[in-house]
C-alpha cells in the first residue's frame, strides 16, 4: 500500500448511543407521529440508522399549537437576557457534544467527518453563540427601539447541511423571541433530533422549539399553517417558489434561500495555486450539495488549459469513501434520488457536446457515490451551465474581458454568491460591484460565519441569514409611537402626513384585505383560549 | 551525490528566462509568477495537517522520517566530541531496535566536518544508498554577509574536508533590495566552488531564510531565484531566525518545486529546516510532500528535515508501535 | 373676450420620451364634479413591456452613478416642483375637488418628500450596510444593492403625494421603476413626468403608465424581468393573485397599503428594495 493511500482512519461510532427509532419533538416531549415512519439511512452504505416518526396534519398542529402556547405564555415574556441565557447553554451545549453531533451527521448525510467535524458543527455552536448576544440587544437590530417577534416561525430545512441550517433558522428566531416549529429534510433528521435532546439539557421551555419530522408534505402543511406567522424556508428554488405563492395574500413574512449556480471567475493573475483550492472547494466541499457552490468556473481564456491541467492533478488526490474516515475529502451522495440527478444532469451534459473527466477513483459497492467531475468544452447555453446540478459536477467555460466574465456570471436567473480570484485590488471591488450575487467571495470560496449575511439575489431567494440583517428577518418595528421613530417623516405640516402620524408603521405592512382581518380576528380568539390540547398525544 | 553540472543549469535558466540573468530580466521573470494568497496557502497547509496517519501507514511514516533527517547541530559550542556523538546517533539511532533506519546526514559547521567524515568512517556516503551523507553549512552562515570570496572559500574548504553537500545561505539584503542578479551570481559561483577536483560535485542547498523574505510571494521568488540558480534543495532556514519551518512555506516552496518539474522536467529537492520537533508535525511534512508533488519525492535526495529534536520524538513514537505502550525521553539517547 | 385655452394631451412616459399608447386607447378623466377633466392615455400590456425594457435598460446607468449623484438628481426634482408648484397644485385642485389648501399641502409635501429621499440616497448605505466581523482573516462587508427593475402600483386616493411616496424611494438605491398611476386621479402624474423629463433623471428610470391597474398589474407581476413589485396602491385589485404571479420569478412584494398616506416615508421602503451583498476578502500581510 502507499503511503498516499494512507491506512483507515476511521472516526469512532461508540460516542453515538442512537435510539432505534425517533418521535416527534412536540412541547419538549418526544411525541409518536400519527403518520408512517419511515426509516434514515446511511447514505454510504444504505443501511438502516433508525426509524422517524412521519408528522400528520393533526401532529403539525399539534406542533404550532406548543409553540403559539410558548410564545404567549412563556417566551414573549422572557426577558432578552434570559432568552440570550438559553441560547447560551444551547451553544455550549453543542461543544460538549461536538464529536457526536459530527458522527451522527456524517453517519446520516454521508459527508465527510472532517466537514461535519471541523465546519458544520463549530459553525452551528458558533451561531448560537452569536445570536444569544443579540437577544438583548435588539433595539439595535435596526428596527428602531422595542421591535417585536413575528410570533410563531416555521422552518423547513435542508438535506445538505442539516445541523447547520437548523441553527441558521433556530438561533436568530429564538434570539428575535419567536417561538419555532422546525422540520428537517427527510433524509437527514437524526441530528435535529439529537439537538432536540440538547434542548431539553438545556431545559428551554416546552414548545419554544419544536422538530417535527416527515417528508414534503409535513413541511408543506406547516408553511401552510394558518396560525404561523413567519416562514424560513432552505431548499429549491421550485419549492420556494410553490411556498410563495401559497403564502401570497397572507401577512406571513418569509425568509427564502434557495438555489444557485454561481460563477467562480478566475483571471490570469489569479494565485493561481490558491485559486486551484477555491475552485475545489467550492464545487467538491459536501459532494457539491451547496446552494452556494461554485458550479460554474469561468477561466480567462488564456490560462484555462493551465488552469483545467492543475485542477484535475489536484482532484487526482482526493480521496472518496467512508464520511466516517478521517481522510475522506469527499463523501457519499445524500439519496439515491438526488445521485440519479447528477447522472441525468451529467448525461445530458454529455449529450451537449461537453468534455466529461472523472476523478479515476473506486467506487464503493454499497451507497450513493459520484466521483469529482470536470465538464469543459461547456458552452453558455448548455443545462449543466444553466441547471443546478447539486453534485460534484463543475461545468468550465471562459471569458475574455472583465467585462464579459460579469456578463456571463449573471447571466442566470439564479444569484446566491459567486469567486472572484485576480491579484489587482481596483478590479476586485469593480467586479464584486458589479455581480448580481447575495455573497461574493474574492480569492476565497464557500467561507461562512454567523456575522456575515448570506442569501441571494433574484430566483436564489429572499431575505437574508446571519449577522445583523438575519436578526431583523425575524422581527417586526414596533408600532409607531411606542418607539422611537425608525425612520422620521418630513416633519411637514401637511393634512395628510399628520394623519399617518396616528396609525401604526405596520399596517403598511399588513394588507388591507377582508381575509387578513379575519385572519386577525382567529388569531385573538386563539390568543383567548390558548390550550384546547396538550395531553391528547 | 552530485547535482547537475553547472553549465547545464546554467543554460537551463537561460532558456527559462530567455535573457541573461541580469536583476532587469530575473526582476521581470519573478515578478511575473502569480502571486499568492496567505490566508489561501496557510489554509490549504491547515487542511493537509488534518490528515490522520494512523498504524501502516504510521509506520512507514516513522521511519521515513528518520532516514530523511539531517541530523543537525550548529552551535557556537560545538566540538569534536558534540559531533562524533551526533554521528554516532545518526548511525544507531535506537540502540534497542537495530531495525531503526539510519538518518540522511549529519549537518555541521565547515570546521567541524573532518571530524564527522572522521567519526562516520565507513558508513559516510550516500544516504540513497544506505549511508550518510555530511553537510556543511557554509557561506558565512547563517547571516551570509561576507565578502563573496570568503562565501567561496567557505565552501570550498568544506568540500575539500569531505563534506557532500553544503547549505548556504541566500544574500537575504540583496534579495530584498531587488538586487537578483546578485542574488543568483552568488548561488552559481557558490555552485561552482561545490566541484571537486575529481568533477563531482556536492550537492548545493538554497537556504532562503524565509523567516526574513518575511512575504510568501518573496518566498516563491526566491525559491524560483535559486532553482533558476542552480540550487539542488531549496531549504527554508537557517535554524538561527524564527519562524523557521512552517508548513505553509514548505508547501509553497514545494509547489514551486512541482511547477519546475513540470515545466522543465528536472526534479528539485526541499528542505525545511528549525522548529520541527514533534513527530505528529513531521508527518504532516509527509502528507504535504505526498499530495504536493508525489510520494516520489520522499526519498533523500529529494526531500530533508533538519533537525535534532525530532529523531528522539519519532523514536519514542516508534517505540510506542513497536511496543504498544508509551516510552519516555529516559529511553531515547541524548546527543 | 375670453381666450379659448389649449389643452394639454397628457401621454405616457417610456424610456425619457412620451409616447401614445401603442394601442392608440385613452379614457376619460373626470373633475370631482363628474365633469370631463382630460383624455388620458390607456396603456395596454405592451406599453408595460416597452416600459419594462426600458426601465432595464436605465438600471445600469443609474445604479451606477455615485450616490451623491443619485441625491442631487433627486433633489433637482424637488427644486423643479417647487418652481412648478402652481401648475400642481391647480391640478389637484381640479382632480381631486380639494381646497387650495389642501392641495397646496399635498405639493408641499410631495417637494419635501423627495428632499427627504434625496437626502438619504448617501446614507441608506451607510445605515443598512455592516461591516462584519466574522471569526477569520477577512476583510466582511455587507453594502445593501438596488433590487433592479421595481414595478409599482402607485397610490389610487392621491393625485401626487401617494405617487411620490411610492416612486421615490425606489429610485434612491439605484433602481428604475415602472409605475402605474392613480387610474382615478393620473394628471399630476404624468406632470410629474414632464418635471423629471426636463430634469436630470435619465430616461427609463422612471417609466410612468396611466390607465387601468387592474389591467396592466397582471402583466407587470408575471413579467420575469420585473425584480419587485410594490402593490401599495393595489388594495382594490386582485392583488393576491398578482403576488402569486410574481412568486414564479421570486420577486420582492410589498403588500398594499390602505389609507389617505398609503406609503409613508420610511427608511423601510428604500431596503424593501435593495439587496444585501457581502463580500469577502482574504487579509494578510504575508
Amino acid at each position: 500500500m502507499s503511503f498516499l493511500e494512507y491506512a483507515p482512519a476511521p472516526e469512532s461510532r461508540a460516542i453515538l448511543s442512537l435510539r432505534d427509532q425517533y418521535g416527534l419533538f412536540i412541547d419538549g416531549e418526544f411525541v409518536e407521529g400519527r403518520g408512517t415512519p419511515f426509516q434514515t439511512i446511511s447514505p454510504a452504505s444504505e443501511e438502516r440508522i433508525a426509524m422517524i416518526a412521519n408528522a400528520n396534519a393533526a401532529d403539525v398542529d399539534d406542533a404550532v399549537a406548543a409553540a403559539r402556547r410558548a410564545y404567549d405564555r412563556t417566551w414573549s415574556k422572557m426577558s432578552g437576557r434570559d432568552r440570550g441565557k438559553y441560547l447560551f447553554r444551547i451553544a455550549r451545549l453543542v461543544q460538549e457534544r461536538a464529536r457526536e453531533l459530527a458522527v451522527a451527521e456524517s453517519l446520516d448525510n454521508g459527508k465527510p467527518i472532517k466537514e461535519s467535524r471541523d465546519v458544520d458543527v463549530p459553525l452551528v455552536a458558533a451561531w448560537f453563540f452569536y445570536y444569544a448576544g443579540w437577544a438583548d440587544k435588539l433595539d439595535h437590530a435596526g428596527l428602531g427601539a422595542g421591535p417585536r417577534a413575528h410570533g410563531v416561525a416555521a422552518q423547513v430545512i435542508p438535506w445538505n447541511f442539516p445541523l447547520l441550517m437548523l441553527s441558521w433558522k433556530i438561533a436568530p428566531a429564538l434570539a428575535a423571541g419567536n417561538t419555532v416549529v422546525l422540520k428537517p429534510a427527510e433524509t437527514t433528521s437524526l441530528t435535529a433530533l439529537i439537538f432536540a435532546e440538547i434542548l431539553q439539557q438545556a431545559d428551554l421551555p416546552p414548545g419554544v422549539v419544536n422538530i417535527i419530522t416527515g417528508a414534503g408534505d409535513t413541511g408543506a402543511n406547516l408553511v401552510a399553517h394558518d396560525d404561523v406567522d413567519k416562514v424560513a424556508f432552505t431548499g429549491s428554488t421550485a419549492v420556494g417558489r410553490a411556498i410563495a405563492k401559497q403564502i401570497a395574500g397572507t401577512d406571513k413574512k418569509a425568509t427564502l434561500e434557495l438555489g444557485g449556480k454561481a460563477a467562480n471567475i478566475v483571471f490570469d493573475d489569479a494565485p493561481i495555486d490558491q485559486a486551484i483550492e477555491g475552485i475545489v472547494n467550492g464545487i467538491f466541499f459536501n459532494q457539491g450539495h451547496v446552494c452556494c457552490a461554485g458550479s460554474r468556473l469561468l477561466v480567462q481564456e488564456n490560462i484555462h488549459d493551465e488552469v483545467v491541467e492543475r485542477l484535475k492533478l489536484r482532484l487526482s488526490t482526493l480521496r472518496l469513501g467512508d464520511p466516517l474516515d478521517k481522510n475522506t475529502d469527499i463523501g457519499a451522495i445524500n439519496s439515491r434520488e438526488q445521485l440519479e440527478r447528477i447522472r441525468e444532469l451529467s448525461d445530458i451534459g454529455v449529450a451537449e457536446g461537453a468534455d466529461r473527466w472523472s476523478v479515476p477513483c473506486e467506487i464503493p459497492e454499497n451507497g450513493f457515490w459520484y466521483a469529482p467531475t470536470i465538464f469543459t468544452n461547456v458552452q453558455t447555453s448548455s443545462r449543466i451551465a444553466r441547471e443546478e446540478i447539486f453534485g460534484p459536477v463543475l461545468s468550465v467555460l471562459t471569458f475574455r474581458t472583465p467585462a464579459e466574465a460579469i456578463a456571463k456570471a449573471n447571466n442566470t436567473p439564479y444569484g446566491l454568491s459567486a469567486g472572484i480570484w485576480t491579484d489587482k485590488g481596483s478590479r476586485i471591488l469593480a467586479v464584486a460591484d458589479k455581480l448580481r450575487a447575495g455573497v461574493i467571495w474574492a480569492n476565497t470560496f464557500n467561507r461562512f460565519d454567523p456575522s456575515s449575511p448570506f442569501g441571494g439575489y433574484k430566483e436564489s431567494g429572499y431575505g437574508r441569514e446571519g449577522g445583523r440583517h438575519g436578526l431583523a428577518a425575524y422581527l417586526t418595528p414596533a408600532p409607531v409611537g411606542q418607539a422611537a421613530v425608525t425612520a422620521g417623516r418630513t416633519g411637514a405640516k401637511s393634512v395628510s402626513a399628520g394623519r399617518a402620524a396616528a396609525k401604526p408603521a405596520t399596517a403598511g405592512r399588513r394588507a388591507a384585505k377582508p381575509r387578513i382581518e379575519t385572519k386577525d380576528a382567529a388569531k385573538t380568539t386563539r390568543s383567548a383560549t390558548p390550550a384546547k390540547k396538550g395531553a391528547a398525544k | 551525490m552530485s547535482g547537475t553540472s553547472l553549465v547545464t543549469a546554467r543554460e537551463r535558466a537561460l532558456a527559462v528566462l530567455g535573457g541573461e540573468p541580469d536583476d532587469q530580466t530575473l526582476g521581470r521573470y519573478l515578478h511575473g509568477i502569480p502571486g499568492v494568497d496567505a490566508v489561501g496557502l496557510e489554509q490549504r497547509a491547515a487542511g493537509l495537517g488534518t490528515r490522520s496517519i494512523k498504524t501502516s501507514s504510521k509506520k512507514w511514516a516513522l521511519d521515513k522520517i528518520i532516514s530523511l533527517v539531517d541530523l543537525t547541530t550548529l552551535e557556537g559550542a560545538d566540538t569534536p566530541g558534540k559531533v562524533r556523538s551526533l554521528v554516532a546517533k545518526a548511525m544507531n539511532p535506537d540502540p534497542a531496535d537495530p531495525s531503526t533506519p539510519r538518518v540522511a546526514a549529519v549537518c555541521v559547521y565547515g570546521d567541524m566536518v573532518p571530524f564527522a567524515v572522521d567519526a562516520l568512517g565507513g558508513a559516510h556516503g550516500d544516504p540513497d544508498d544506505g549511508l550518510i551523507s555530511v553537510a556543511a553549512v557554509a557561506t558565512a552562515f547563517p547571516s551570509g554577509r561576507s565578502s563573496l570570496e570568503i562565501k567561496l572559500a567557505d565552501t570550498a574548504e568544506a568540500v575539500a574536508a569531505g563534506a557532500d553537500e553544503i547549505d548556504m545561505v541566500i544574500d537575504r539584503g540583496a534579495f530584498l533590495a531587488g538586487r537578483y542578479g546578485q542574488v543568483f551570481d552568488q548561488i552559481s559561483a557558490v555552485k561552482d566552488a561545490c566541484r571537486r577536483a575529481d568533477g563531482t560535485s556536492a550537492s548545493l542547498k538554497v537556504i532562503l531564510e524565509t523567516g526574513e523574505l518575511v512575504t510568501y510571494d518573496n518566498v516563491r521568488r526566491a525559491s524560483w531565484l535559486s532553482i533558476l540558480a542552480g540550487g539542488d534543495f531549496i531549504k527554508t532556514s537557517t535554524g538561527k531566525v524564527s519562524p523557521a519551518a512552517t508548513l505553509p512555506v514548505t508547501l509553497l516552496m514545494l509547489e514551486v518545486v512541482r511547477d519546475w518539474h513540470l515545466a522543465t522536467g528536472h526534479k528539485v529537492g526541499v528542505k525545511p529546516a528549525g522548529g520541527i520537533r514533534a513527530s505528529k508535525d513531521a508527518i504532516k511534512y509527509l502528507v504535504t510532500v505526498a499530495e504536493t508533488v508525489g510520494e516520489d519525492w520522499l526519498v533523500p535526495h529529494l526531500f530533508r528535515f533538519g533537525a535534532s529534536s525530532l529523531l528522539n520524538d519519532v523514536l519514542l513514537q516508534r517505540q510506542k508501535m513497536t511496543t504498544g505502550h508509551y516510552s519516555g525521553p529516559d529511553y531515547v539517547t541524548i546527543d | 373676450m375670453s381666450r379659448l385655452a389649449v389643452p394639454k394631451t397628457y401621454k405616457l412616459y417610456i424610456g425619457g420620451a412620451f409616447p401614445r399608447s401603442e394601442s392608440g386607447r385613452t379614457y376619460e378623466v373626470l373633475r370631482a364634479d363628474g365633469a370631463f377633466l382630460a383624455n388620458v392615455a390607456k396603456a395596454s400590456r405592451k406599453d408595460a413591456r416597452d416600459a419594462v425594457v426600458a426601465a432595464r435598460g436605465a438600471v445600469s446607468g443609474w445604479s451606477g452613478a455615485t450616490s451623491y449623484n443619485r441625491g442631487q438628481v433627486l433633489y433637482r426634482i424637488a427644486e423643479l416642483l417647487e418652481g412648478r408648484r402652481a401648475q400642481f397644485v391647480a391640478e389637484i385642485e381640479e382632480a381631486e375637488g380639494a381646497s387650495r389648501a389642501v392641495a397646496s399641502a399635498q405639493v408641499d409635501e410631495a417637494i419635501d418628500r423627495w428632499v427627504w429621499y434625496a437626502g438619504w440616497a448617501d446614507k441608506f448605505a451607510q445605515v443598512t450596510g455592516n461591516a462584519n466581523p466574522v471569526a477569520g482573516p477577512y476583510f466582511n462587508i455587507s453594502v445593501p444593492e438596488p433590487t433592479g427593475v421595481v414595478a409599482i402600483i402607485a397610490p389610487q386616493d392621491s393625485s401626487l403625494v401617494g405617487f411620490v411616496s411610492a416612486l421615490a424611494p425606489a429610485l434612491v438605491a439605484g433602481n428604475s421603476a415602472v409605475i402605474v398611476a392613480s387610474e382615478r386621479y393620473p394628471l399630476s402624474a404624468i406632470s410629474l413626468a414632464e418635471v423629471l423629463a426636463t430634469s436630470d433623471v435619465p430616461g427609463g428610470v422612471v417609466n410612468v403608465l396611466t390607465g387601468s391597474p387592474a389591467e396592466i398589474a397582471p402583466w407587470l407581476a408575471s413579467h420575469s424581468d420585473v425584480n419587485a413589485l410594490d402593490l401599495v396602491g393595489a388594495g382594490d385589485l386582485d392583488w393576491v393573485s398578482l403576488e402569486i404571479d410574481a412568486a414564479d420569478t421570486l420577486k420582492r412584494v410589498l403588500r398594499p397599503e390602505g389609507g389617505a398616506d398609503a406609503a409613508a416615508p420610511t427608511l423601510g421602503r428604500i431596503t424593501a428594495f435593495t439587496e444585501t451583498k457581502t463580500v469577502w476578502h482574504t487579509k494578510s500581510l504575508k
